[in-house]
């Protein structure tokens, strides 16, 4: 019978995503419930060293598949590779990430192992003795339970939702062969072009600075730049402001661009269409600065400010900096 | 060149969803129903990709009779044909039903690239078109934002956090299409005209041979969590609001 939680861990370069602990502690909780065990699968080249890392967060062994044709991620490669583990295992929960990767993979696992998933959830639990996933729809304009009729029950998380928690297990490191075919192995990677800029990813920043048409253009971004910079966050924008050319698509927030769920999100000049609430009511706390006092984005705010924002952001700049200094 | 762009219909962005009183759906009046925009940007992409090398586009669709009109849409922007997997059997289906149908459908025509959107924006899911590639053995490139052909061979753009890649992939694949991959043009009156007449062929999951699973199954729907009332912050002027709103966040939130 189908027994024991795994996780799809995450690394690049040799460092472990903060996703991947994440994973590990949510998996645990689960584990202790069904008094089960927790594992991980560490796919990558030169990664064996690392492997333990993740016993700090709760795993109690680590499958570790060590080769060059897992470096960098391809699908093709770790598809195999993770199916081939868990196939000889059979766990009863596969939990991966919600991040660019864990999506990837996740799907794709799904057509490997015939069974079923629930993406980017925001909260899972155990409810007599299986996964029940909770996951937004619609981009959060409702939310669905997702339980499941086959083995492994998988699901992935979104990124800074659930907590990473030390709680130390063995982390016993098991290498297995990933048995990689070659001929199978058809994506290739050319190039790794890096963002250069150091700052979070929009669906990992721990805080965000978004504009919307109130900006004016694309100059007003200036002063949400400054205060990024300040607090350590990531600007985001509005779809009008993207539609506009203001912003990259890149930094769109929204039911059809990224969907956030940040510590804290500004939202300055953005008027709250349905569309961008959506895509970032699951944040911590939300504060919003506007002019117009009937814009709908109030009624998600924790906080507002009615008035001109070019006004309220540098005093609030300089505030900010006295306090962090 | 042989091109499948699959496509889904969905409620439009500007919608309000409503969750059924008994938690079995969302009410599906006063809603208007669009292509996926994210399988707009892929139809979008065939097209290019037709009319620079030649061939043919056919678009597919699991989906209810509604859905019939999104497929029309497609031909009306310039595909060629159709194939509507129309069923009650997949109301509530999951991504493994819809992906076993869509693999069953387009096993039985020539594919050299298959495109889908990155994920619906009705439920959110993002399995599909990594499900179908699987089922049809072929690779994938999920999310991309650049698309070349290169003769045998695709050459394609997807952002990951805070990298891009640039991947390159034989042919046949399947690429999903991600905000930024093109701008999709408008079906043209003429071009609707043509659509009324091009071939649609309606199928049920018994001609494809497909037996419709839910191994992973939304049991219940539910409303989002209420936000409780938010504090307007008021002060004399510009500089006391946001030491308030600054001290606030420290003090209270406690988020800087």
């Amino acid at each position: 019978m189908a027994k024991g939680v795994w996780i799809v861990a995450e690394q690049r370069d040799g460092a472990f995503r903060k996703i991947s602990f994440e994973l590990a502690s949510t998996a645990r909780k689960l584990a202790d419930v069904l008094g089960e065990e927790v594992c991980a699968v560490l796919c990558g080249s030169g990664i064996e060293g690392i492997a333990g890392q993740l016993g700090k967060y709760g795993v109690d062994r680590v499958f570790v598949a060590d080769s060059p044709a897992l470096e960098p991620y391809t699908t093709d490669a770790h598809a195999a590779a993770v199916a081939k583990v868990v196939k000889e295992n059979d766990p009863a929960i596969l939990l991966l990430g919600a991040s660019t990767q864990g999506k990837d993979l996740s799907a794709r696992l799904v057509g490997k192992l015939v069974t079923g998933l629930a993406t980017d959830c925001t909260d899972v639990k155990i409810a007599d003795g299986k996964l029940l996933a909770i996951r937004p729809m619609y981009a959060g304009k409702c939310f669905g339970e997702v339980v499941f009729s086959t083995f492994p029950q998988m699901a992935s998380l979104r990124p800074n939702v659930f907590p990473a928690v030390e709680n130390a297990k063995a982390g016993a490191v098991v290498k297995f062969d990933p048995a990689l075919d070659a001929g199978q192995l058809k994506t290739k990677v050319l190039e790794v072009q890096k963002d250069t800029s150091g700052k979070a990813d929009l669906t990992e920043a721990n805080m965000i600075v978004s504009g919307g048409r109130g900006m004016k253009g694309p100059e007003g971004y200036a002063i949400l730049e400054e205060l990024a910079a300040v607090l350590g966050a990531t600007v985001g924008a509005s779809r009008a402001a993207v539609d506009a050319g203001w912003r990259p698509q890149s930094d769109q927030v929204g039911q059809t661009g990224k969907i956030v769920s940040p510590n804290l999100y500004i939202a300055c000049g953005v008027s709250g269409a349905i569309q961008h609430l959506a895509g970032m009511s699951s944040s911590k706390i939300i504060v919003a600065i506007n002019k117009d006092a009937e814009a709908p984005i109030f009624t998600k705010a924790d906080y507002g400010i009615v008035d001109d924002l070019f006004k309220i952001i540098p005093e609030f700049t300089q505030e900010c900096k006295k306090l962090l200094a | 060149m042989n091109i499948v762009a699959c496509v889904k219909q969905v409620p439009d962005t500007e919608a309000q969803i409503k969750v059924k009183p008994d938690g079995s759906g969302i009410e599906e009046g006063g809603i208007k129903w669009v292509m996926n925009p994210y399988d707009e940007f892929g139809v979008e992409e065939a097209l290019r990709l037709k009319e620079k090398n030649g061939g043919e586009v056919t678009i597919v669709n699991v989906g209810p009779a509604r859905a019939m009109e999104t497929i029309r849409t497609a031909l009306a922007m310039g595909a060629d044909k159709g194939i509507h997997i129309c069923d009650p059997a997949f109301d509530g289906a999951d991504a493994f039903a819809t992906a076993s149908a869509l693999a069953a459908a387009i096993k039985g025509i020539p594919h050299d690239i298959i495109f889908c959107g990155q994920r619906a924006i009705d439920d959110d899911s993002g399995q599909v078109g990594a499900i179908l590639a699987e089922l049809l053995g072929i690779p994938q490139i999920t999310v991309v934002t650049k698309f070349e052909f290169a003769g045998s061979s695709v050459k394609v753009i997807r952002p990951i956090e805070g990298a891009q890649l640039l991947i390159e992939c034989p042919l046949p694949c399947l690429v999903t299409a991600q905000k930024g991959l093109n701008e999709p043009r408008y079906a043209s009156l003429p071009g609707i005209m043509k659509a009324k007449k091009k071939p649609v062929d309606v199928k049920d999951a018994a001609s494809l041979g497909v037996t419709v699973t839910a191994n992973a199954r939304v049991a219940k729907f539910i409303p989002p969590p209420a936000r409780a009332a938010g504090k307007i912050i008021c002060g004399d002027d510009p500089a006391t609001k946001a030491r308030e709103l600054a001290r606030l966040l420290r003090e209270e939130a406690k988020v800087i």
